[in-house]
């Protein structure tokens, strides 16, 4: 048996190492921070960003309101009856406008709540528990429109959060008690009477087992049947006992009078689901690419049973996973194409630049294709490569402009702390301040080769850099641009020209991967 | 050797379908009009044939009035249920300020709003199919879902869009950047397909890149950057399947594709354009096409239908700007000589709801008209007009499928199955004319 699985030597885990744990891991950080990791070593790294030991958000109190769509009072519904039967149009229309605002004002909601979340993962000290977060929200993806109640999605954001590095059991079962899940799916309308198999598919299918590995449509139908009755009223789940198919039932070879907890504890029991879990992580964590080496597949296969040697509890899997071998291999390292929030966090966390907006990465966010608490369907966001066409590039190049100068297409972004329409600065230098001799002097080439590395995560190679050495030299000689001195003159860096040299960087197809 | 006559659009399509990745030194874009030039001369493109045509969409977007558009002034039940904003039937003198409908079939009973004049020339030019009563089982009266029903093609508004599909189908596995163009700030999940993945933009100015604003030092280091190909990655050559390589082919891609979409939208239109955000649509949808660009299917849209309140004025602006727009656009193409070429189809989520409310607007409502227009289809009015007393919860019933145009649409006009693409049989109602 190969060792892909096995922890690297811990001498392997070095700056680059590090920034490859912390890229995919998080969201990337600082060259400091970068540091920091190394000097941890790598079983302490790991732990730091699995045991979630950084800092809390300190915005964790946001305050949403949970009653934005409630139900009409029996007053309005009595108020209603009698307009109905007096033809008192006026009251009727008033009723409807309030109803109307009722949904504006959900939908204003939710748009808040994309700008909370996209800020927490700019912020958070705890980057796994958001990223894992963000992987379970695309696993059981469950879109705002179709629910339309903000409370609910935030409520099932909360589910992910508490669990996502938890046990996978207590995500399996809470998803099938979540009302916006339950709404999503149509669950609240799979009776005994008229069963809906919708969450039982997608359950085998997407969530758990996966197509195609080793469930029938039978098992859906009786599946379907485990689960109904549950339901939910107001915010809160609820177990509809009236409409409850208890009869026997035949899951998974297995027979019985099941529940919905039953139906999940039978599919636990599938290796199928370890694995499929298993593949999903490695998918999000490790590579994207389209096809999967032999080592990936062992890989999957030795996380698989490491979430069954645990009874599916993930932090051992992920502590494993983020130490072995091929997590670290040279194939799997800038392997994966950057998601939209991941392009977005990424650059503020390790660049260090301001937010500028959060309003407008939202929005750059849905036009990249990743729209929060909306993915395009119950599959989630497909991810790798289908990020990536010509207009999502120009975005993301222009995101990244964006971020660093804060020059966009919609023109400058205020500075949100002033009057006036300067863009905040953006002091670049702390990324070269490292590079510092004695006497404070910085060698213009040698911060090009660190911020380009740096920044693309890997070796620039010799074409690129000689590329942004030639920018350096045609903007940056202390004679000016004058061809004839530019030799002769070592081109300087300031934070005018690192910053352009950035919006290169940003602007090369592999600063797309991580 | 090359034979000039041989480098069409035609090979173009046909071998960039079955094209897996060749050398990883050139995007796909070139690649694909390289084999073109291999091709047999005897396949020269000719205007008119099948795959040289192009379908624009133009969706109307907020749930257009279909009863104030197409206007059934034969039937009194119109009158009843709209007494404020009912719209006279042709030659009665203007009422509420708002004139008489126009003449479009006095045997059907049926008119156009009055604003639709531009529109009425191309109908009187046999240029218009007008397609009546167009919907759906079960009709969803949420904007959203309504949408995603027409996008996807089905009536649970999941999965990939019926346009995407149509290019999935026909292009085995290799996407081709430029064969969905939408203008607007999000590309609309009708071209979004599992492979094919559309171009989205609100002006050809903001297809490039931003950072050469900055400074013009900026742009030539950039362009050296992305148009490099995965030549010039160390890895490329010897792993054209790698990551690396397929972003720096589709920065190459992205790159060719801004060039020629801001140097056709450069040129000045061969007929004026009215100033409406429909007509500029449109007026950069005629440069694409007149600059010969390799897209199948164009996507053009407008809001503001959503006419709860007060509708007869904002809903009489619209049909205007709606109908000016096609005018234009529709004389540009035959100025061009494309006009044989390009099908225009207009649809909306939904119609609106017979009774008028309480506001003098209009409520959420089920079927309603779609046209298609240009010099393929077949013209006049298709289809009777949905019953004003046999509703369903006070919305007309549709009479023809809205996935049964599609159909049309692909198996006459464009050429392709529709039952692999829509997953279904859907009785094509044929509504383009036999040479088609």
């Amino acid at each position: 048996m190969s060792n892909v699985f096995q922890p690297i030597a811990k001498k392997d885990f070095d700056y680059a190492a590090a920034q490859h744990l912390l890229n995919r891991a998080g969201f990337g950080g600082t060259p400091a921070q970068v540091r920091a990791l190394v000097e941890l070593g790598l079983d302490d790294a790991v732990d730091y960003l699995v045991d979630f030991k950084g800092e809390r958000v300190s915005n964790d109190g946001f305050a949403f309101k949970n009653d934005i769509l409630r139900a009409q009072t029996p007053q309005e519904q009595e108020l209603l009856r009698r307009a109905r039967i007096e033809k008192d149009t006026e009251t009727i229309a008033r009723l409807e406008r309030e109803r109307q605002d009722r949904q504006n004002n959900d939908r204003a909601q939710i748009a808040a709540m994309k700008r909370w979340w996209l800020a927490r993962m700019i912020e958070s000290g705890r980057p796994l528990q958001e990223k894992l977060t963000l992987f379970w929200h695309g696993h059981f993806a469950t879109g705002y429109r179709t629910i339309e109640n903000s409370w609910h999605m935030l409520m099932q954001n909360g589910l992910f959060r508490s669990n996502c590095a938890g046990n996978f059991a207590d995500l399996a079962r809470g998803i099938i008690s979540d009302p916006a899940m339950l709404k999503y799916l149509d669950n609240d309308e799979n009776r005994k009477s008229s069963p809906n198999e919708n969450l039982a598919r997608e359950l085998l299918e997407l969530f758990t087992m996966g197509e195609g590995n080793g469930y029938s449509e039978r098992d859906i139908k009786e599946g379907a049947r485990a689960l109904t009755g549950r339901t939910f009223k107001v915010n809160d789940y609820f177990f509809d006992k009236q409409v409850h198919d208890a009869g026997g039932k035949q899951i998974l070879g297995r027979s019985g009078n099941f529940s919905g907890e039953d139906f999940i504890s039978i599919i636990l029991e599938q290796h199928a689901c370890s694995r499929f879990v298993a593949y999903k992580l490695y998918r999000f964590f490790v590579s994207d690419a389209p096809t999967i080496t032999r080592d990936g597949v062992e890989t999957i296969e030795r996380t698989a049973k490491a979430l069954r040697d645990a009874r599916y509890e993930l932090r051992p899997a992920l502590r494993a996973l983020f130490r072995s071998q091929h997590f670290y291999a040279k194939e799997n390292r800038l392997s994966i194409v950057k998601s939209p929030t991941q392009l977005m966090v990424q650059t503020v966390r390790s660049l260090g630049t301001p937010v500028r907006s959060i309003d407008r990465l939202v929005d750059s966010g849905d036009y990249m294709g990743q729209e929060l608490f909306q993915p395009p369907s119950v599959k989630g966001w497909p991810g790798g490569r289908s990020w990536i066409n010509t207009s999502t590039l120009f975005m993301r190049q222009n995101t990244a402009v964006f971020l660093i100068s804060g020059r966009s297409v919609r023109g400058p972004a205020p500075d949100p702390t002033k009057d006036g329409g300067k863009p905040e600065p953006f002091d670049a230098m702390h990324l070269v301040d490292h590079l510092r001799d004695s006497t404070g002097a910085l060698d213009a080439r040698e911060c090009v080769r660190s911020v380009a590395s740096f920044a693309l995560g890997g070796d620039p190679g010799a074409a690129r850099l000689a590329e942004l050495d030639a920018y350096l030299e045609s903007v940056g000689g202390a004679g000016g641009g004058n061809s004839a001195i530019k030799s002769t003159i070592q081109p300087t860096i300031n934070n005018e020209r690192l910053q352009a040299l950035l919006c290169l960087i940003a602007a090369m197809p592999e600063f797309q991967l991580c | 050797m090359m034979h000039e006559h041989a480098f069409t659009r035609r090979l173009f399509i046909q071998r960039g379908c079955a094209l897996a990745s060749l050398a990883a030194t050139v995007p796909y874009f070139i690649e694909q009009s390289a084999l073109g030039m291999l091709g047999d001369p005897a396949l020269s493109s000719q205007p008119g044939v099948p795959d040289e045509r192009i379908l624009v969409v133009i969706q109307l977007g907020g749930g257009n009035d279909g009863l104030n558009t197409v206007v059934p002034f034969g039937d009194d039940e119109y009158y009843r249920a709209r007494p404020q904003i009912g719209i006279r039937g042709p030659g009665a003198a203007a009422q509420n300020g708002q004139p008489a409908a126009l003449a479009l079939d006095g045997a059907r009973g049926v008119g156009l709003h009055p604003n639709l004049a531009a529109l009425k020339e191309l109908y009187d030019q046999g240029l218009v199919s007008v397609v009546q009563g167009v919907g759906y089982p079960n009709p969803n009266r949420s904007h959203f879902t309504s949408m995603d029903i027409w996008q996807t093609g089905r009536l649970d508004a999941k999965g990939s869009g019926w346009l995407g599909r149509y290019f999935d189908n026909t292009c085995g596995g290799t996407p081709k950047p430029e064969a969905a163009i939408a203008i607007g700030r999000n590309a609309p999940l009708a071209l979004e397909g599992d492979v094919q993945k559309p171009v989205a933009f609100e002006s050809p100015s903001l297809f490039r890149w931003i950072g050469q604003d900055l400074h013009p030092s900026l742009k030539e280091p950039y362009d050296r950057i992305n148009r490099a190909g995965a030549a010039a990655s160390p890895t490329g050559a010897s792993e054209p399947d790698s990551q690396k390589s397929f972003l720096m082919r589709t920065a190459l891609d992205a790159q060719l594709s801004s060039d020629r979409i801001r140097a056709a939208a450069a040129k000045d239109p061969l007929v004026p354009y009215p100033q409406h955000p429909l007509a500029n649509q449109l007026k950069m949808i005629g440069a694409m096409i007149r600059d010969g660009m390799p897209t199948r299917v164009y996507y053009a849209s407008m809001g503001g239908f959503d006419t709860h309140g007060s509708q007869l004025g904002t809903h009489g602006n619209l049909m205007k700007q709606f109908a000016e727009s096609v005018q234009a656009f529709q004389r540009d193409l035959k100025e061009q000589r494309n006009d044989a070429r390009v099908t225009t189809m207009v649809f909306s989520e939904f119609g609106r709801r017979v009774k008028q409310n309480a506001s003098g607007g209009t409520d959420h409502g089920t079927a309603a008209p779609m046209f298609l227009i240009g010099a393929g289809v077949k013209p006049g009015v298709f289809g009777n007009h949905p019953s004003l007393v046999d509703l369903d919860q006070g919305d007309l019933k549709y009479g023809i499928d809205f996935r049964c145009v599609y159909a049309s649409v692909l198996e006459d006009w464009m050429k392709a199955p529709s039952e692999k693409i829509l997953r279904a049989r859907f009785a094509n109602p044929h509504l383009f004319a036999a040479k088609a």
